[in-house]
């Protein structure tokens, strides 16, 4: 579905992104961890064709994103859902007109919007609140909304950034139930966040990054921060990636894989 | 359909929302485009001088000194009329002369009866049939005893045409500099709308809508703002022309023997020009003020 191969993005002098390769298939739940200024973001823009790789090749859906012309991105984003950690809805539109804008402006017939904004908004559980505007909402509805608004078009993958970073945990943790329910209906899940405890507890498979390198890909937890509590700082390394089984090791230490 | 009627409806809602910027862009714009026509006008008057002039340039005028005797008036259209080049010589006398002027001031003709003496001259009228010729004819009939003054319309008309070829140039440096303003004009009062809808964009741009769509509300925006502007200053111009040409037409036609362009050709000429203008005015400012932040 995703798959980076040796790419390399620099920002000027800092490297961002160094000879990453990965592949996430149809159908995964990952989350993107790491600290912050790790590379994560420049991860998800390189999949939106937000910004270039220097080198290698991005490839989303078997199209390569690295050579795509700027005529194409409007396409490639179509199959892409996008969900940010502020929400970004727009506050003069109530619920579902949020939600439906997403489908207008792509030019979809006026009968499908009718049909399908009432529907993910009842998936959401927020079908209630369509008349309302977003500052009448709590932020685990305003929430489901930008998630409804990013599936609406049924995109086949659904990126979320930092989607439970301004939410309590429960609500946060009923927006994880959601995306997990969004990613048994087969659509391919990448999520970046610093919450611990909910990557532990979903036991999915945890990209981490760090230092534009990834150090760690594998199922389970989230070990950043055990990491840190056992006192080696540069956990993730400077020389990360044949570093791996070192890091693997010390993290079953830590808790492991459950 | 749909797309056309949603772009036609954000940019009528935008073009309200920043009523004040686009009141306000607008009159500078139309000031501007004031200024031009100004120039636009003073280069198709000596336009139309000089082609009107062209047409008497066929023919030398030699006014000729009060003591000069028609018999010595005889010989000289005599000998030009053995000249190469010419077609036609006569004797124009003071009385036809005076009648000629006064045919031509027209109504103020009762001026020139107050005249106790008439002041014009007696003057010999050579029509060229080759113009390649005029000028040694000019010389020529410089030559004869008796001539006072020679009016030979050539010189005229290459002054009036210098004149008009500066003032397409200068006409089109200003031009040149009134439209880049008028675009930084625009593209401002553009750009106040796109950061009130930033996010708007943001969003669409990541839900994938095309770069066009998203700007096709900003690109009416800003011809709006343009075709507005161009239409009141065509109407100021159009006005004010009118006005100038019933208040001192006359007085021109008789000072300079010719007619002010009137006030119907001017206008559908410079329509043209000036709706192209304010479009091209408006789209240009509003792609300017965009191109930064479609770059998602």
């Amino acid at each position: 579905m995703i798959v980076f191969d040796n790419v390399t993005k620099r920002y000027k002098s800092n490297v961002a992104l160094e000879n990453v390769s990965i592949k996430i298939n149809k159908g995964d739940f990952v989350f993107l961890v790491g600290p912050s200024g790790a590379g994560k973001s420049t991860f998800i823009k390189l999949i939106l064709k937000e910004i270039q790789a220097d080198k290698g090749t991005v490839t989303v859906r078997d199209i390569n994103v690295t050579k795509l012309r700027p005529r194409g991105v409007p396409k490639l984003r179509r199959n892409i859902g996008i969900v940010f950690q502020d929400f970004r809805l727009l506050p003069k539109k109530t619920v579902y007109e949020n939600v439906a804008f997403a489908m207008e402006i792509i030019h979809q017939p006026r009968k499908l919007i009718k049909k399908n904004v009432p529907q993910v908004l009842t998936m959401m559980g927020i079908a209630d609140k369509a008349d309302k505007y977003p500052d009448e909402l709590s932020a685990g509805e305003q929430q489901r909304v930008a998630i409804a608004r990013a599936i609406v078009n049924k995109p086949r993958i659904l990126i979320a950034d930092e989607p439970t970073g301004n939410l309590d945990p429960n609500t946060a943790w009923e927006i994880m139930q959601l995306l997990n329910e969004i990613n048994q209906r087969g659509t391919t899940i990448v999520m970046v966040t610093h919450a611990k405890d909910i990557v532990d507890k979903m036991g999915k498979r945890v990209i981490a990054i760090e230092n534009g390198h990834i150090v760690r890909d594998e199922f389970g937890m989230y070990g950043y921060q055990e990491a840190l509590a056992a006192g080696n700082e540069s956990m993730f390394g400077t020389r990360p990636v044949n570093k791996v089984h070192t890091v693997r090791r010390i993290f079953r230490r830590g808790g492991g894989r459950k | 359909m749909r797309v056309l009627f949603y772009t036609l409806k954000q940019s009528f809602i935008q073009f309200g929302r920043n009523l004040n910027m686009s009141i306000i862009s607008i009159f500078a714009i139309t000031c501007m485009m004031l200024i031009l026509s100004l120039f636009f006008i003073m280069a198709l008057n000596i336009n139309v001088a000089a082609e009107t002039v062209k047409g008497e340039y066929d023919s030398i005028e030699l006014f000729l000194l009060d003591d000069t005797t028609k018999k010595e008036a005889k010989a000289m259209i005599d000998d030009m009329k053995q000249q190469d080049g010419v077609s036609d010589a006569y004797y124009k006398s003071k009385k036809q002369a005076l009648a000629e002027f006064k045919e031509r001031w027209g109504d103020n003709g009762y001026l020139l009866d107050s005249l106790k003496d008439n002041p014009l001259p007696n003057s010999v009228v050579i029509m060229i049939g080759d113009l390649e010729k005029a000028d040694a004819l000019a010389k020529h009939a410089e030559s004869y005893e008796g001539v006072e003054d020679i009016k030979y319309y050539k010189s005229t008309v290459d002054k009036l045409l210098k004149a008009t070829h500066f003032m397409q140039i200068a006409a089109m440096i200003i031009m040149v500099f009134l439209i880049i303003v008028s675009i930084i004009v625009v593209s401002n009062t553009i750009k106040l709308t796109v950061f009130n809808r930033a996010d708007e964009i943001s969003i669409m741009k990541y839900v994938g809508a095309t770069n066009w769509f998203i700007r096709g509300p900003f690109l009416v925006e800003g011809i709006i703002i343009g075709v507005l502007s161009a239409a009141i200053a065509l109407l100021i111009t159009g006005v004010v022309y009118q006005k100038i040409v019933e208040l001192i037409g006359d007085q021109v036609y008789s000072m300079l023997s010719m007619p002010m362009v009137e006030t119907e050709y001017l206008l559908s000429t410079y329509g043209w020009i000036f709706g192209a203008l304010g479009v091209a005015i408006g789209c240009l400012g509003s792609l300017v003020s965009l191109r930064r932040f479609l770059d998602v």
